[in-house]
Parts: C-alpha cells; structure tokens; sequence
C-alpha cells in the first residue's frame, strides 16, 4: 500500500501539500499549548500547601479574545486553502456523464469496465499521464473505492453513482483498498491499478475483449464442466462473481488474499469458504479430476 | 441488596451507573485485546473474521452506549445535587427507571452472543450492509431493540438532570454561579434530548426493514441508503459532544482547586460550553466527506466543524491560564488531568485535519481517524473521568484513593495509552485502512501494530491497577474528611460519604465559591467578582 503522502497525481499532490500545511499549523499550536502546560507545571508545583492561596485572577477580557481571534484567523486559513484544493480536486458530479471507465465495487471484490467491452478484476489498467474519468458504483453494500497515491477516495453507493479523476503521472503499479467497512472480508477488498504507457493500454484494451485461446484436451473438459457445473452462471454471465475471462494473467486471487497458483486456484475450486471465509462462492461437489480439468481450462485463461 | 434495586436517592442510582459502566468497561476492554491480539502481527488467523467485526462492533457499541454516557450520567446524577445544594434530583423515579431501561439495554445487547450472531455491522450499522439481504441473523435486531432501550434511559436520565438544574439550585445560586460542571451536564442533557430521538428514528426504520420488510434504505425499491447515514450522524456527532463536555465540566472542577485558584474566564468557559453545544449540529457531513455530496456542501459542513475548534481551544488556554500562577499540587487527580489537556489537544488537532476535506478525502476510515477517536474519547474523556474518580472517590466513599498505586496506574495508562494509540496516526499515514480483521504484510505495518498492541497490554494492566485500587481503598484507604482537597465547591460541604439528606440545612450560595467564601470570610468571591 502506498501512502497518500507519496502522491503520484496532481489531486493527491494537492491533498499532501493542504495535509502538510496542516500538520505544521498543529505542531506549531500543540508545541504552545505543550509549552504552556509544562512551562506552569514546572514554575508553579509544589509552591505547595501555602497558609494562604495565590492571589485569585478570575479572567482577562484581552487574552480571552486573543486566544479567541487568533485560532478564528487559523481555521478561517484552513477554510481557504479547503475550498481552493476541493475545487481541484473534486471532479464534477453530473448525472449521465460520459466516463472513461466504470468502477463497481462488489462484496468483496472490485471491476473494471471499458467502453471497448474490457472488463478488469483485480488490476485495473489506466494510461499514465492522462486523467481518467471514473463512474463509481456499487452493486450491493457501501464500498469507497481508495488508491491513496492517485486519488480521494470516494464511497460506491448503490443506487448513486459518483465520479472521480483517477490519474497516475508516471507508469507503475498502484496499490489500493476498499475503506468503508463492507462485511466479513472488507480486509480483503485490495486492488491495484496498473498504469502504462498510452501505446501497452491500447494494447491491453485490445487484448482484453480478445476471447482466450480455445481449450484443448482436458482444458477442453474444464471447459464443459465449467458451465454444467454452472461456474457460468456467475463467472461469465451477470455480475455474481468475478469476471474469469483471462484469469491467468492476474497475479492474485481473491481481491488480494493469496497469489493465484495452481494449488491457490484448486483451493477455491474444492473449498471456496477456506480460500476466502465467508465468501459468497457456494460449495460445488466436484470429482478429483473434474478439478483437474476445471484447473486445466482456468489455467489456459490468458 | 433490596436497598440497591429499590433504591432511588440520586447518590445510589449514580453508583449503580458508574458500577454497571465499570463493568461494560471491562467487556469493552476485553474485546478491544481480541482485535490488538488478531492484529499483532500481518495475516494472523487467531479469530475468523465475523468474530472480528462482532468484537468491533460490539467494543464501539458497549464504550460509546454502555461506558462513556452511563459513567458521565453517574457523576452527573450523583454529583449534581451535591454540587447546588439540594437534598435529590427533582424526578428521582424518573431516574432510577432511565438506569434500569440502561443496564436492561447493556444486557440485551450482550445476550446476542449467546444467539451466536453478535452484531457485526459496526457501531455505525450502515445501511444497506445492516439490512437483511447482508446480515441475515438476530444480532442486528438486539442491537436495534438495545439502543432503543438505552435510548430511552438515557432520554429520561438526561430529563431529571435538566428538571434538576433548572428547579433545584439552592437559594442564590443564578445560573452564572453554577458550578462548570454542572453547566457542561446541563447543555450535554439538552444535547441529548435533541439528538438522541434522531437515533431512535433511525433505529424504528432499520427494524421496520429488517422485521417488517418495509424499504427505507433499499435503492432497489425507492429508499436511500444515505438517509440512514444522515439520521445516524446527526446524533452520532452531537454525542461525541455529549460524551466530552461533561469531562470538560470535570478538569474545570479539578485543575482550579490543586493550582490553587479560581477558573479562568468562568462566563466564557460556560459560554464556548453553548457555542460548541450549536455548532455541534452543523457538522454531521464532516462523517460523509467521502459520499459525492456536492462541494459546496461539503464546504459548509466543513467550516462549521472548524470552528468548532475556536471555542475548544478557548477553553484549553483557560485550563492553562488557571494553572498559570497558581500553586499547583500533584495528586493522582491532577496528573490524569495535566495528562487530559496534552492527550485531548492531539485529538482535537486531528480533528481539525478531518474538518480538512481534502484530508478527510485520504485519511477517513483509515488509522488516523482510530487514532483521532481514541485521543478525543480515551485521551479526552477517560482521562477527565480518570481525575474524576480520584477528585470525588472521597466524597462517595469516605475514604482517599491509595497516591502510590494511583501514581503507578497514571504512569502504565499514560505510557500504555500512547504506545497503543499515537502509532496509529502513522498506520494511517502509510495507507492502513480500519475494520480489517487483517492486513498484508507491508513495510512498517506488522512493526507498528505490533506496538499497538503492546501499548495496548499495558494500558489493560494500569486500568487493572487502578481498579485494584478502587478495591482496596474502599476498604483500607485513609479515611478522607468531609473536604480533603480543601476545595469550594458545596459536595465537600456535605459529609464523605453523604448522608441520606444531603444537607442538614440547605445553604445560600452568593458566589461560584461558596465553600471559599465560607472559609475566608474576610475576603469572599462576592466582594472581589
């Protein structure tokens, strides 16, 4: 995970900058009201239990307003600089605008949808240097969908999309989480956006809606049992579960659990709530060799 | 016994609130350690995750409804009528059935563990995750039918104190003689009674959903997932206000009487008590920063939770303008207090890096914000309540609190404290999202939740001290006197512990000292004010 504070586009440029101003204006008020407590604690302990007490001082009209002018002055800075990076920062919110991809967050995994027909799952592949226009949504729960180094976040609420600018300024890949609380495995809601040269993302865009080699010998086999044992149903069809197209090429599983092996992949095939407790995958009774086949025809996703 | 559950006198009720939160405390606690422990080190499988989100949901749930208000409704139920001179509270039934409605709640939120669904959708329950379709069993029904029972103590609690108040002041005391304390119970009960329906009406719609297939938050079927968000928050950030001006209302008992001088700036202490008490229901969005609400919404909320930072550091530099000059003693009381003004002003900075919007945009829901909560809530409120104990245990007891067991407790809390919860800023810094049963394992992270959860061992073990000497002290402490803290304020008129009758004979107040002026007749408060 990359810290927002190692930012990688103008909008999180913008917020580390407004976020560094902040953390002197509070270092600076902590070290006078630090200075103050110590300063009084040391100077006046143990003048002890005195005959008399000292001499009462019940208020000053003029250190009251300076204490209350003076932090006035401050927040009224911060409400400035506030505005002026929001302005910056927040892209516009127009219903029906036409974006550059279309982010959903699902219980617990997140896609990627292209205009060409690409889907993504796990990593989303953005151009480097251009600024995208993300359409955020959510196909069950609250998500937010966070990339620290690129972007604010935003939450994916059903029902209302949002938008977002995402941009990297140079190529690399970007890690990011899911940070609203969305059930059991909100822990593993990652993702990563990968950013390339412009000529590698047409490239991939175009490789992506190429369907994958056709499946041979006992891939072929997997292929069957894929859809009679009704994996189709929500890995191909709809939007149940994660799109498999070119499972291969992803590095991980499970929006970031484990790394996508053969043994991790079987894992999933013979027992879905071990690979990822308390995911929505129902258990499929499935044959030695029928796992085999199925891992054969998955493993020829590329 | 009877005597107990029958009982009605304010000073009773008061030590069955503080008793009953003493021991959701400790359950808090105790599910605080399970999460530290789940999260000592990356991809520990100790607990499966649901148990996970039970315990945060349960530990955010049990401080906030069954710790924090309880503990400060008991100090205000016990201590208000000491403190104005009168004998009860005005509606005394009125507050022992709000305790009972309160404790009823604590444990029926506690018997959904034995359902085996504890409520798992976090002490914010955000709709759609809390509806059916995503947690299909009871824990979120008990949660619901819990807090509104809870609700409803808490409403009737919060009546009885400001009836109490505004009817019960002994001859003389106006309002501008009040002490601080009772000013900050007084606005916090009428925070209460107008934000806490807003959480009952949340409350009624969720059940209506989840039991009655009603829709108010399915956008499938017309209803807005948001709306829970917006009723939610616009309690939820009024209670913050009312779980920390009590607390405030403590350090400004304490820190005047071991500096040896009055308050500074008393009418303006009383008056940023009202300015935050308004502004703190102009500040809910700042919970919804990251949900596209429009920019120049969000710009509204935003300035509005700004300034309340004004009226909070006014008082910050009055607790410390009140030190300055004085004689400044250092019992227990005065160290948790000292410790308040350092731990809570770091809370209420990062505070106002949330009101931040772009901040807010990378840090919210992330470690920084646990950290920030727990500077304001623990740093803030704890520690007040933690000199609280030790300024009034004599009062309610009669005996003093052991200092050298007290010193030792202060010491392993406020290390304890820090180490658990000041590395946190930095997991958040390094992108560490909360409410993860787990994490990766990336550069820093295992290092710094590691210390975390040290932090967080010790700090369960000077708690543990401190209630070792609660314990002992109520047994074998040096009998205390009517007034050991030779303060002004009337409690310490009355006898440690107080008779049934508060006051042999109710006194006249003719100044916010009144035991002062007692005592110096020669120069009383009312001649120099």
């Amino acid at each position: 995970m990359g810290s927002p504070f190692s930012p990688h586009s103008v909008q999180t440029q913008s917020i580390a900058a407004v976020f560094h101003l902040v953390l002197v204006i509070a270092s600076v008020v902590f070290l006078v009201v630090a200075a103050g407590v110590i300063y009084s604690c040391v100077r006046y302990q143990g003048r002890g239990v005195t005959a008399s007490d000292p001499r009462p001082i019940f208020g000053s009209r003029n250190l009251e307003i300076l204490w209350t002018v003076v932090p006035l002055a401050i927040v009224i800075t911060l409400f400035v600089v506030t505005v002026r990076a929001m302005v910056l920062i927040d892209a516009p919110q127009n219903a029906g605008q036409t974006a550059d991809l279309t982010i959903t967050g699902h219980q617990w995994w997140w896609d990627a949808r292209y205009p060409n027909g690409a889907v993504a799952t796990g990593d989303i592949h953005i151009p480097a240097g251009r600024r995208l226009l993300v359409r955020l949504e959510s196909a069950d729960v609250i998500h937010d969908f966070w990339a620290p180094e690129l972007a604010r976040k935003m939450d994916a609420v059903p029902g209302r999309p949002s938008y977002l600018w995402l941009e990297a300024d140079t190529p690399g890949a970007y890690s990011g989480a899911c940070s609203e609380f969305c059930g059991a495995q909100h822990a593993w809601m990652r993702f990563r956006v990968v950013a390339e040269p412009e000529a590698d993302f047409q490239a991939w865009l175009q490789r992506q809606i190429q369907p994958p080699p056709e499946p041979t010998g006992v891939a072929a086999e997997g292929a069957r049992l894929f859809r009679s044992k009704k994996c189709a149903d929500c890995h191909a069809f709809g939007q149940k579960g994660p799109d498999l197209t070119h499972l291969a090429t992803r590095a991980l599983l499970g929006a970031g659990i484990s790394p996508n092996t053969p043994q991790t992949l079987a894992l999933w095939l013979t027992n879905p709530q071990a690979a990822k407790p308390g995911n929505r995958m129902p258990d499929t009774p499935l044959s030695s060799p029928e796992v085999q086949a199925l891992l054969a025809y998955l493993e020829s996703l590329r | 016994m009877t005597a107990w559950l029958c009982a009605i006198d304010h000073k009773r009720v008061g030590i069955l609130y503080m008793l009953s939160a003493l021991l959701f405390f400790l359950a808090g606690g105790l599910e605080a350690m399970v999460m530290r422990a789940q999260l000592a080190a990356p991809n520990l499988k100790l607990i499966a995750p649901e148990v996970y989100n039970q315990m945060f949901t349960m530990h955010g749930t049990t401080m906030i409804f069954l710790v924090a208000m309880p503990v400060l409704t008991g100090f205000a139920v016990y201590l208000t009528p000491l403190m104005i001179g009168a004998n009860d509270t005005a509606l005394p039934r009125l507050g022992a059935l709000s305790f009972w409605l309160q404790l009823f709640g604590g444990v029926l939120l506690y018997i959904s563990f034995a359902s085996g669904n504890a409520p798992d959708a976090g002490w914010f329950s955000y709709a759609p995750l809390s509806e059916k379709p995503f947690s299909s069993g009871p824990g979120l029904d008990y949660w619901a039918l819990a807090l509104l029972l809870i609700t409803g103590g808490t409403l009737g609690s919060a009546i009885n104190l400001i009836v109490t108040i505004a009817t019960e002041r002994a001859p003389g005391m106006t309002m501008r003689l009040v002490p601080l304390f009772v000013w900050s119970t007084f606005i916090a009960s009428i925070m209460i009674v107008f934000a806490l329906p807003a959480l009952a009406a949340s409350l009624v719609l969720l059940l209506s959903d989840r039991l009655l297939h009603a829709r108010f938050f399915d956008p499938a079927q017309g209803g807005a997932p948001l709306l829970w968000q917006h009723y939610f928050w616009i309690f939820g950030h009024p209670e913050v206000y009312i779980v920390v001006l009590p607390a405030f209302g403590m350090i400004s008992e304490i820190i005047p009487v071991f500096s040896r001088k009055p308050i500074f700036g008393y009418p303006f202490m009383a008056t940023s008590t009202v300015a935050i008490a308004f502004l703190s229901y102009g500040v809910w969005v700042h919970h919804m920063f990251a949900v596209a609400l429009g920019r120049n919404f969000l710009a509204a909320f935003a300035a509005a939770s700004m300034l309340i930072a004004v009226p909070t550091g006014t008082k910050i530099f009055s607790w410390i303008a009140t030190m300055w000059g004085g004689a400044i003693r250092f019992t227990t009381a005065m160290l948790f207090a000292v410790a308040f003004l350092l731990e809570f002003t770091i809370g209420g900075l990062s505070g106002v890096a949330f009101a931040t919007v772009p901040v807010d945009w990378q840090l919210t829901d992330t470690y920084f914000v646990v950290a920030h909560i727990h500077y304001v809530l623990f740093g803030g409120t704890v520690f007040a309540l933690l000199a609280g104990v030790h300024y009034w245990f004599p009062k309610l007891s009669g005996r003093l609190l052991d200092e050298t067991l007290g010193r030792w407790s202060f010491w392993l809390i406020v290390l304890g404290f820090n180490a658990a919860f000041f590395v946190q800023h930095f997991l958040g810094l390094l992108g560490m999202t909360r409410r993860v049963y787990t994490y990766p394992n990336l550069p820093w992270f295992g290092a710094l939740n590691l210390i975390s959860t040290i932090g967080a061992a010790i700090l369960v073990f000077g708690i543990l001290l401190f209630c070792a000497n609660v314990a002992m002290s109520l047994f074998f402490g040096t009998v205390a006197g009517d007034d050991p803290w030779n303060a002004w304020t009337l409690e310490w008129a009355a006898a440690s512990p107080p008779s049934i009758r508060n006051f042999a004979e109710i006194p006249t107040v003719r100044s916010r000292r009144p035991l002062w002026d007692r005592k110096h007749p020669e120069a009383p408060d009312w001649i120099s004010v």
